[in-house]
């Protein structure tokens, strides 16, 4: 598949905005489990607003990628069976929910409302912010069936796919997060810092294992049945036109193979293995222009992978385009 | 349910390419607007075509096939490219099985390409619209047209007849014929898309001639001419009896 530089930003933003988001949400949830010092609101503030941004970028990638952005509403209609049109709507809610529970804690709306099991005293902020996390896993979900549910890319169809989305967007929130708490100086970075780490291992064994099941792949269909010949040995004369078409702008990715075996190297140091040796070095003492440099080391990492991610994707029309004359 | 389809005879394609230029001639000045084409006498030219002629060779030098294979939209029974539309804008029509695009919905995502295996698709590069294959929606239905030109124009086009169009859940139409008696087949079965649209399959046409039919058996002293009337109540062969 050809890797469309606006599909790139935009899972990648978004992922990083709903890791931002579940990071925060998860301090403030062990704040008030008392597990953590309750950072200042602020902190929240400042947090959410930054995974707005990263959001809003990434809502305003996806219109690069539309021919008619100004048609972009009618997306919405066909939830019952489009991952997409529920992507679409998912999106602008979750923002909503992290705009909101950002504002509450603007707003200092933190007077506990009741307390659960004694331990857990719930605020109106808790409220929204659990609200927009069921609703941040649900986008990751659509962000990823949207791969995973074409059965014939079979280099997608694989439920790794969402659960890579899921890890991959919440380490590197978790990175930014860290970098974020470190240089506003609040107590958490560390906490942060460690699990970034671990979703970072996470996502490196589950990414990992699409890497080695793509690899073992055999792919269903063949030039026999593409054309329905039973002979093995049919070859490709021309293709119906002498320049190039849709067809073959939108399923290759234009590059060398070879290139696409080195992005995957690429990608398992820049966005995995890299990022975990810059956050650990932070949080041994390196501060957080080490963590910011983590981050951004592993937002590149993971732009390089997401360009992997479609141009190891092997579509079966390309077997009718294999050859121009 | 009728579900109106093309079969398409490999046998008999001979790879002129008259179906495409008579897909894109009809399609380009219809009312849903031109196909548009960029670069058509420039290096690289390019452009939207819902149908295609593809050439495959099949063997090995010097026992090879030449294979001319017409490819467009298959309209599938069970069209991968409706469900993911998140408009929409891509849909099968109840009353005639055909997969149509809605121009003025589609907002040009390409998602439903990629959901198409068989690459049936293509965006129109200055509509910014996805295009497909209508079965010329707009004249088989057309009551102008007389009723033996209601048919899409790459049939009409066709030289051989290697396109047959009908319905293809009326087991009485001629593409079902076709399909039931000359062992037509779907694309990718594997992927369960159940196209209508089927082809049949290259047959080798051979006469077959026995040494027998070369020398009449029935002559071993090779005189031509006529043979000696037999009586009538002699048993009596074929080309022999004069009554």
């Amino acid at each position: 598949m050809h890797p469309a530089l606006s599909v790139l930003f935009l899972t990648t933003l978004i992922g990083a905005g709903q890791g931002l988001f579940l990071a925060l949400f998860t301090v403030d949830v062990y704040a008030a489990l008392a597990l953590l010092p309750h950072p200042q609101d602020s902190f929240y503030a400042g947090g959410n607003a930054l995974a707005l941004v990263l959001l809003g970028l990434g809502l305003v990638a996806s219109f690069f990628h539309l021919g008619h952005p100004e048609r972009g509403w009618r997306a919405i209609a066909r939830w019952r069976t489009s991952w997409l049109s529920r992507e679409v709507i998912v999106l602008p809610a979750f923002m909503g929910a992290v705009f909101a529970y950002g504002a509450g804690h603007y707003l200092g709306m933190t007077t506990p409302l009741f307390t659960l099991g004694g331990v857990l005293s719930v605020d109106p902020t808790l409220l929204v912010g659990a609200l927009a996390m069921v609703l941040c896993f649900i986008l990751f979900l659509c962000t990823g069936m949207i791969y995973a549910c074409i059965k014939f890319l079979q280099e997608w169809a694989t439920p790794l796919t969402p659960i890579n989305f899921l890890l991959l967007g919440s380490a590197s929130g978790f990175t930014l997060a860290a970098a974020y708490a470190a240089a506003g100086g609040t107590p958490v970075a560390g906490f942060l810092g460690g699990w970034a780490i671990v979703l970072t291992l996470f996502g490196l064994a589950t990414r990992g294992a699409s890497l080695i099941r793509n690899a073992r792949l055999k792919h269903k269909s063949s030039l026999q049945t593409a054309i329905g010949v039973r002979h093995p040995r049919i070859a490709q004369k021309a293709q119906g036109a002498m320049g190039g078409s849709f067809n073959t702008r939108e399923f290759f990715h234009g590059s060398p193979e070879r290139r696409v075996a080195q992005t995957q190297w690429a990608f398992v140091v820049l966005a995995f293995l890299a990022p975990a040796g810059l956050l650990a070095a932070g949080l041994a003492g390196g501060g957080a222009v080490l963590l910011a440099v983590a981050f951004l080391v592993q937002y590149l990492g993971l732009m390089v992978e997401r360009w992997h991610f479609f141009a190891q994707a092997r579509h079966p029309q390309n077997l009718y385009y294999q050859a121009v004359a | 349910m009728t579900q109106l389809a093309l079969v398409i005879d490999l046998n008999v394609c001979v790879g002129c390419h008259a179906c495409v230029t008579s897909c894109k001639e009809w399609n380009t000045s219809g009312q849903a607007g031109y196909l548009s084409d960029d670069n058509p006498y420039g290096a690289d030219p390019t452009g939207c075509f819902f149908n295609r002629v593809q050439t495959f060779e099949v063997g090995e030098y010097p026992k090879t096939q030449t294979v001319h294979f017409p490819k467009s939209c298959l309209h599938c029974e069970d069209p991968p490219c409706v469900p993911v539309c998140p408009t929409g804008a891509s849909h099968k029509r109840a009353e005639d099985g055909i997969v149509l695009v809605d121009y003025d919905k589609c907002i040009g995502c390409k998602y439903c390409s990629w959901a198409c295996p068989y690459g049936a698709r293509e965006l129109d590069e200055h509509q910014k619209v996805m295009k497909k294959c209508t079965l010329c929606v707009d004249r088989i239905y057309d009551q102008s047209l007389p009723p033996d030109r209601r048919k899409p124009a790459c049939v009409l086009a066709c030289p051989t007849n290697a396109r047959l169009f009908g319905d293809v859940h009326d087991p009485d139409s001629e593409v079902s014929l076709a399909i039931r008696e000359e062992g037509g087949y779907q694309l990718m079965p594997e992927w369960g898309t159940n196209p209508a649209n089927h082809y049949l399959p290259r047959r080798r046409t051979e006469m077959r001639i026995r040494e027998e039919e070369l020398v009449r058996a029935d002559n071993p002293l090779k005189v031509d001419g006529k043979l000696p009337k037999p009586r009538l109540s002699e048993p009596s062969l074929d080309d022999v009896t004069s009554w």
